[in-house]
């Protein structure tokens, strides 16, 4: 044990004496975390629209004026056919054609069934996906509401529940889960990789290892240091996210930080296991950026909805700890939900913990290679 | 029994051979030298030595314990001083030697008596961080946390390379002082005149131990004549021009002179009468350790 904290203790001096570590374990996360949610955030205002009403009916104009309500989109021109609607969007300007099915309210009255289609430029691909997204959600919302008043239309359009939980559908509400999983799993896992590849790099790890410390001690040496730093990172995101974007955390604070806690390990096994496959720093450093800041900003549903994707992608995101780390991030701040709706989530990343930090013991050679 | 016992010690990295057939045994406190040019197999040595490698072939035995299969046990008695500084440069002296005090569950205290006269003479910058000692500093920093678990043997691979000539003495006395305390000492160097420091010195090549001797016995293996030539100028110009001559069987720069043999088929008064007549300076000498060294070398 105490050659645990003597180790605890080294690692301390390593990351307090190099400002280059300090500036990447402090600084990057609070720039990343304004950036995203000032700069990139991708909140929309005033959207120029166009409607082809084939039905002209009250229902739809109804739906009409509540999308135009809000300061997100704006009409305009109302278009007469189909064949408008390309010279529309050529135009530059438009950026979304919503067309109403001929006999809107009909439908809806008779089957409880109606579509409306909506048509964004998806020129800049994401825009377009929000766009649309934003109109879903302001259909679905007047769905709702009519639901409440009269009872005589039925829940007819697919919902989605995100949406639902970000009412006024800010961008930040989104990029803050999105962007902690990416923090935490970049400044965990390149941190820890580097920072043991640097004893192999130096030569310190040869004397490390013919001395009488147990891979274990030194693995963990390793790795304490960074859990209380990454953790006091998490909670530097949190607290930044509720006092500059207002963002609300609705559930359980224990479990929100007991879950952070667990992805952070995840993210440090990861580390550990990275730096038994880079013989040095700078392979550590590209396969951190490689296979841990890509696929976390593609595939873990952060930036790209993961139901878009191909099949094939799809099924590689299963593997992606952000991906469930954003799932259970959303649950508990936005939805204020408890353990018993992520605990399918908690478990995933368990596992993938145990994996990795097995594998990392098992790689951890107790000899030179 | 030996404190160190090897047998037929078998290294090689896929077509090199880096250990061929080494054997060789260590008594206790005894301060045993293997001397070889770069790339002899020294450091692949050492380090199969502290359990750091695996032998291909042969056994080791250190203490009494293998060191393969009792790994753990072996790190525990065992001081190394790898070939390359490898210290936290950022980290002061003082936290080093801590450091390392912590890790093989002693602290600086316990064995301050063994370290002592090392450490008083770079006390003085105990503050000081480590990667901004001087070269002949980081070594006895580097000796001191080898120590600092009072090791039963310790394993020094070239520790005074890079380091100034006085520095190099001083290192040497430590060693001695260390022996005294029932340590046993298998150290590495490429300088031949430390080999006179060491109670036992092998020399090595290619993987391959060319002998084991006293030092003081190692010109004996030495059975040729030896000349010293000592030109005016140009002890280079010279050397070439002897090792182009067909009696020379084996010359080579010492200093500002030359050494050389002469072939068996050429006889004394042949090699004298030529010397004579080229007008070149030159005396019998006997054979240093260096010589010895350059003559095994050729002939192994």
């Amino acid at each position: 044990m105490k050659r645990y904290w003597g180790f605890v203790v080294k690692e301390f001096y390593h990351i307090f004496r190099d400002f280059r570590t300090l500036l990447i374990l402090f600084g990057i996360p609070v720039a990343q975390i304004l950036i995203f949610g000032f700069v990139v955030s991708n909140e929309i205002r005033n959207i120029k629209i166009s409607i082809l009403d084939l039905s002209g009916d009250e229902i739809t104009q109804k739906v009409t004026s509540k999308i135009l309500a809000g300061e997100y989109f704006e009409l305009h021109s109302y278009l007469a056919g189909y064949d408008q609607i390309e010279s529309t969007f050529r135009t530059g300007d438009v950026k979304e054609v919503i067309i109403f099915e001929p006999g809107f309210s009909e439908n809806l009255g008779k089957t409880g069934n109606a579509s409306l289609r909506i048509v964004s430029d998806a020129s800049d691909a994401n825009t377009g996906r929000l766009i649309a997204t934003y109109t879903e959600g302001i259909v679905m919302s007047y769905v709702r509401e009519s639901m409440d008043e009269t009872a005589a239309i039925p829940f007819t359009i697919e919902s989605r529940p995100r949406m639902y939980f970000n009412q006024g559908m800010k961008g930040v509400y989104m990029f803050v889960p999105g962007t902690m999983a990416m923090i935490l799993m970049l400044i965990s896992a390149l941190m820890t990789s580097i920072s043991i590849t640097r004893e192999k790099e130096m030569g310190t790890m040869e004397v490390l290892l013919a001395s009488p410390l147990k891979p274990v001690q030194i693995i963990f040496g390793k790795v304490t240091p960074y859990i209380g730093l990454a953790f006091i990172n998490a909670i530097m995101i949190l607290i930044l996210s509720y006092f500059v974007f207002k963002l609300p955390i609705n559930g359980s604070m224990i479990l929100l930080l007991l879950e952070t806690i667990l992805y952070i390990t995840l993210a440090l096994s990861l580390g550990i296991f990275i730096s038994t496959v880079a013989k040095n720093q700078q392979m550590a450093m590209f396969i951190s950026m490689l296979a841990l800041l890509l696929p976390t900003i593609l595939l873990s549903g952060f930036i790209f909805p993961i139901e878009n994707m191909p099949k094939i992608l799809q099924w590689l995101s299963v593997i992606m700890p952000p991906r469930w780390f954003i799932v259970i991030l959303k649950n508990i701040m936005l939805k204020g939900t408890g353990i018993l709706f992520v605990w399918k989530e908690t478990l995933i990343i368990l596992g993938l913990t145990a994996v990795f930090i097995g594998l990392s013991v098992k790689r951890f050679k107790i000899r030179l290679e | 029994m030996p404190e160190i016992a090897v047998n037929n010690l078998f290294k090689s990295y896929g077509a090199i051979n880096a250990l061929r057939d080494i054997s060789f045994q260590v008594d206790k406190a005894e301060i045993f030298g293997i001397i070889g040019p770069d790339g002899a197999g020294k450091t692949s040595l050492f380090r199969i030595l502290v359990s750091l490698l695996l032998p291909d072939k042969g056994s080791i035995q250190l203490a009494g314990l293998d060191v393969v299969k009792d790994y753990s046990q072996v790190r525990k008695i065992v001081g190394y001083m790898p070939g390359r500084f490898s210290l936290y440069q950022d980290l002061s002296v003082e936290e080093n030697l801590s450091f390392f005090a912590t890790v093989f569950g002693s602290s600086i205290e316990t064995n301050y008596d063994l370290i002592k006269d090392i450490y008083v003479q770079i006390e003085p910058f105990k503050k000081r961080l480590a990667g901004r000692l001087s070269g002949g500093m980081k070594q006895k920093l580097a000796l001191c946390c080898a120590l600092i678990h009072r090791p039963e043997v310790l394993v020094l691979d070239e520790p005074t390379t890079g380091v100034d000539a006085v520095s190099r003495v001083e290192f040497w006395d430590l060693l001695h002082k260390i022996k005294k305390e029932g340590i046993t000492i298998i150290v590495s160097t490429p300088y031949m005149d430390e080999a006179a420091r060491c109670d036992r010195v092998a020399l090595m090549q290619n993987g391959e131990f060319l002998g084991i001797s006293l030092p003081g016995d190692i010109h004996k293996a030495f059975t040729k004549i030896l000349y010293e030539l000592t030109p005016e100028q140009g002890a280079y110009k010279l050397l070439k021009t002897m090792r182009s001559e067909a009696w020379c069987e084996n010359a080579w720069l010492f200093g500002q002179s030359v050494h050389l043999t002469i072939n068996g088929n050429t006889s004394e008064n042949q090699f004298l009468s030529y010397a004579k007549g080229q007008n070149i300076e030159f005396r019998k000498i006997t054979a240093g350790i260096e010589d010895t060294f350059m003559e095994l070398m050729k002939t192994s």
